[in-house]
């Protein structure tokens, strides 16, 4: 875990030297040492809620640090504004273009720097030569006069990373940069990073698809709970290593034992009660097929931007599947409509509980209610004595601590605010329950409960879907599991191939084999 | 009934802030009335309080569909032209009777209010764009219905919604308390009012949550036209005249005014039927008190403009103490 870099190294363009930063008591960044020379290429791995974006930040001027040192080219530095990083040739590439989707893209990218003629009226012209010729030289060609908007999005990248380059940038960060290209883009992409690191640009890559981190990268930083758990070149390290860093998980020691509340779990029988064929949106998910059955809780496997809670949402109604269908009970299911999935008995615990789930500022009656509530009408007129008989049931059952029905829902804990979604959702009297991270962000008793609540919940009978980026509580909670990698099913794991090994090698797609593949291999495979 | 969640919240730090947040606007009036009985002759007479009332009605009926609006986290900058629309649309079949005619005004109105909410709900256009563009496009169609002009109405059976008493009280201040149940009714009391405050609270959740946000998106601007329309009757029927140039005039200025001084925050998630009440009552005395000291009206309209930045300072207040 230590730095294993040569020493003949080029010298380093920007570093961090024990870098933290906490948010309201909440660390996110803590003693973070970070190294970047000039034309490496280096992966910025780590799962959620790992501190990714906000080193990102703190590199880039968005945040500042609340301690440690960022050094420029061997000097201290401090970027109090965004703008400061960019004049010190820190540029970042987003993964949505944040340029002018109006403007051509010759003024796009000398935007702020415009060619002046001898009047000091913008000069058009020689604008947009420049522009062609700096495309040019990345054997970009595309009419510089036509609207940004008006380019395919890895083409639009093109321009915000010509433009970053031409501003003199000797260090470039993508975020996800190519989350919504085509295969062919990414290509591109690929070529014209090579280009700017033989100019001695250093990139910072961040992505969650392993074979590109593999292909373009050299080296590796992980970050987990805000610290750097690796520094290193990727060639010496597997994939598997790689997630097992990401995760907190040894290789070896992987061990089923008791550290979720979960009970036994048994595979559902019968007639599965939700069947899903061909699932596919452009980018997001293709050809996922699924079976649930009554009584099993299966577990949807998968590194964070795999199509988990993609394909969640296109059995909620929430995301228009492109093709495919779902059908519940032999009923097919009109897609992307939240209504028809709830009549048809499928329902979704949101992942973003405060932003995608909770009505913050009604109370705890009318959000258990909410989705209920015509059911708990007369001709449209609530009726206060259905719902609290409904309400107290639930907050009876589901063990939901407050000062009464009334209490604003915001004024709960994270695991009661929980525990008030499924208390919504089971008052529709569901037949399959889509669970998207049930226990984030919530504590330690709580999270107990709700998993301990998921499992009464199957032995009555519901079908159960989780997905959960802590490996423990797929494993443990799930009897069989569905591992999707990359938009698609990668495998199935079943009895007692539900482990954390198993799991974590389908993660990264070492399929049968649990053999290693060197980079090399890798790289000729793509 | 002037809360929509009717939540008992404990008591907290910044009390008093609560407090103000809550009741300033009932305070305000209170102290108001307080002033006028010592300080200015023949305020505290029931004639003139039947006079503020009759004035306040116009912008208490708009304020009421814009609490809705707002609970919605919308805007309405269109009612002024739908009460333009409905007045100009009132000589046009008076022959036929005065309820055929007001029917019709409304349903003119209700026009107005299909497009914005189409607008905003189906094609996703903001709330403040949309129903801009009909603020400018529904007053011009109001003066191309009524060609341009002035036009007196005289039909006994209309002009008595603008002069009529029961027991002393104008009809128009009957049907404006009806109004007002209505509404408060609506909010506190249906499925509909839940939704309504559920989608201003957070719209996603409340896709997600399978609500048909779209269609109750849809009626609340129609409801908010229709009560515009209603309030550019009586005033047709208080002038015995339809003046589609000018009737409703910068009405949507007061109505946001009445509505956030009443304590429903523009945020939306909230809807306070009451407090708009009195809030559109407060707005009226403070005019009404400047007038009777023959303070000129610019005056009134800066005090206006002060209890606005007072009343969005504590809702901010609110939202810091969260």
């Amino acid at each position: 875990m230590t730095e294993q870099l040569s020493t003949a190294a080029p010298a380093p363009v920007l570093e961090a030297r024990g870098v933290g930063k906490t948010f309201t008591g909440v660390t996110a960044l803590q003693g973070v040492d970070f190294t970047l020379r000039a034309g490496e290429s280096l992966a910025l791995m780590g799962e959620n809620g790992a501190g990714k974006s906000t080193l990102i930040k703190v590199l880039t001027g968005v945040y500042q640090p609340d301690e440690g040192e960022l050094f420029l080219h061997g000097e201290p530095a401090s970027f109090a504004k965004p703008v400061d990083a960019q004049h010190a040739g820190i540029s970042t590439i987003y993964q949505e273009v944040n340029l002018v989707p109006l403007m051509t893209v010759a003024q796009n990218i000398f935007l702020g720097r415009e060619p002046r003629n001898r009047f000091g009226l913008i000069d058009f012209r020689k604008m947009q030569e420049d522009a062609r010729a700096l495309l040019a030289t990345y054997d970009i060609h595309v009419d510089v006069r036509r609207p940004l908007r008006s380019l395919a999005l890895g083409m639009q990248q093109m321009v915000a990373l010509a433009r970053a380059v031409s501003i003199d940038a000797r260090v470039v960060i993508m975020d996800e940069p190519t989350s919504s290209l085509e295969a062919r883009e990414v290509e591109t992409l690929f070529r014209v990073i090579g280009m700017l690191r033989s100019q001695g640009i250093a990139i910072v890559y961040v992505s969650h698809r392993m074979d590109e981190i593999f292909t373009i990268c050299e080296t590796v930083t992980v970050l987990r709970d805000g610290k750097v758990v690796h520094n290193g070149r990727l060639a010496d390290l597997s994939r598997v290593e790689l997630v097992a860093l990401m995760l907190g998980r040894s290789v070896e020691k992987v061990k089923r034992g008791g550290v979720t509340a979960f009970g036994e779990v048994k595979e559902g029988e019968g007639e599965p009660v939700l069947t899903a064929r061909d699932m596919s949106r452009k980018h997001q998910i293709s050809g996922i097929g699924l079976d649930i059955r009554p009584g099993e809780v299966v577990g949807l496997g998968g590194l964070l931007g795999s199509g988990r809670s993609e394909t969640l949402k296109a059995m909620a109604g929430v995301m228009q599947l492109d093709e495919g269908s779902l059908t519940v009970d032999g009923k097919r299911v009109r897609s992307g409509s939240v209504a028809a999935a709830i009549k048809a008995g499928v329902v979704m615990l949101p992942e973003d509980r405060k932003a995608e789930g909770i009505i913050p500022n009604l109370s705890i009656r009318d959000n258990i209610v909410l989705a209920a509530l015509p059911r708990l009408s007369r001709a449209g007129f609530t009726s206060r004595a259905k719902q609290d008989a409904i309400v107290d049931v639930f907050m009876k059952r589901l063990r939901i601590k407050a000062a009464s029905p009334n209490q604003v829902v915001s004024e709960l804990s994270g695991g009661n605010q929980q525990k008030v979604m499924i208390a919504r959702w089971l008052a529709m009297n569901p037949k399959v329950l889509l669970l998207d991270e049930p226990t984030r962000g919530i504590d330690v008793g709580a999270k107990a409960e709700v998993q301990a609540l998921i499992n009464e919940l199957a032995d009555e009978g519901l079908a159960i879907v989780l997905v959960s980026s802590e490996l423990e509580e797929v494993v443990e909670g799930s009897a069989r599991v569905v591992v999707l990698r990359d938009g698609s099913v990668e495998r199935e794991l079943r009895g007692s191939e539900v482990t954390e090994h198993h799991l974590m090698a389908a993660l990264v797609g070492e399929n049968h084999s649990p053999a290693e593949e060197s980079p090399a291999e890798i790289k000729e495979r793509l | 009934m002037s809360t929509v969640t009717s939540a008992v919240r404990l008591p907290q730090k910044g009390s008093a802030l609560v407090f103000l947040q809550r009741y300033g606007v009932y305070l305000a009036i209170a102290l108001l009335l307080l002033f006028n009985l010592f300080f200015t002759p023949n305020f505290m007479t029931i004639d003139n309080f039947r006079v503020q009332f009759i004035q306040v009605v116009p912008v208490l009926i708009v304020a009421l569909g814009m609490a809705l609006v707002i609970g919605t986290e919308g805007i309405d900058l269109s009612v002024g032209a739908v009460m333009a629309l409905s007045a100009a649309v009132i000589p046009l079949y008076i022959g036929y009777g005065p309820l055929p005619a007001a029917i019709l005004a409304v349903l003119a109105g209700c026009l107005i209010g299909l497009a914005n909410g189409t607008m905003i709900a189906l094609i996703g256009v903001q709330p403040i764009v949309a129903t801009l563009s009909l603020m400018v496009a529904g007053r011009g169609i109001a003066l191309l219905v009524a060609d341009e002009q002035l036009k007196s109405v005289i039909d006994p059976g209309f002009l008595a919604l603008g002069r009529g008493t029961i027991a002393g009280v104008p009809y128009s201040v009957l049907l404006a308390l009806v109004l007002v149940g209505l509404v408060a009714v609506l909010v506190n009391r249906t499925t509909f009012g839940k939704q309504l405050v559920s989608i201003g609270g957070s719209r996603r959740a409340a896709e997600l949550a399978g609500l048909p946000v779209k269609r109750v998106l849809i009626t609340i601007y129609i409801l908010a036209a229709a009560l515009a329309s209603i309030a550019g009757i009586i005033q047709t029927a208080r002038l015995s005249a339809s003046v589609p140039s000018t009737v409703g005039n910068l009405i949507e200025l007061s109505a946001i005014t009445a509505v956030v001084i009443g304590g429903t925050p523009l945020s939306g998630g909230q809807v306070k039927v009451l407090g708009t009440v009195a809030g559109a009552l407060l707005l009226q005395l403070i005019a009404a008190s400047l007038i009777k000291h023959n303070v000129p009206d610019a005056y009134s309209q800066i005090t206006q403009a002060v209890i606005i930045l007072l009343a969005v300072y504590l809702q901010r207040g609110k939202a810091v103490l969260k």
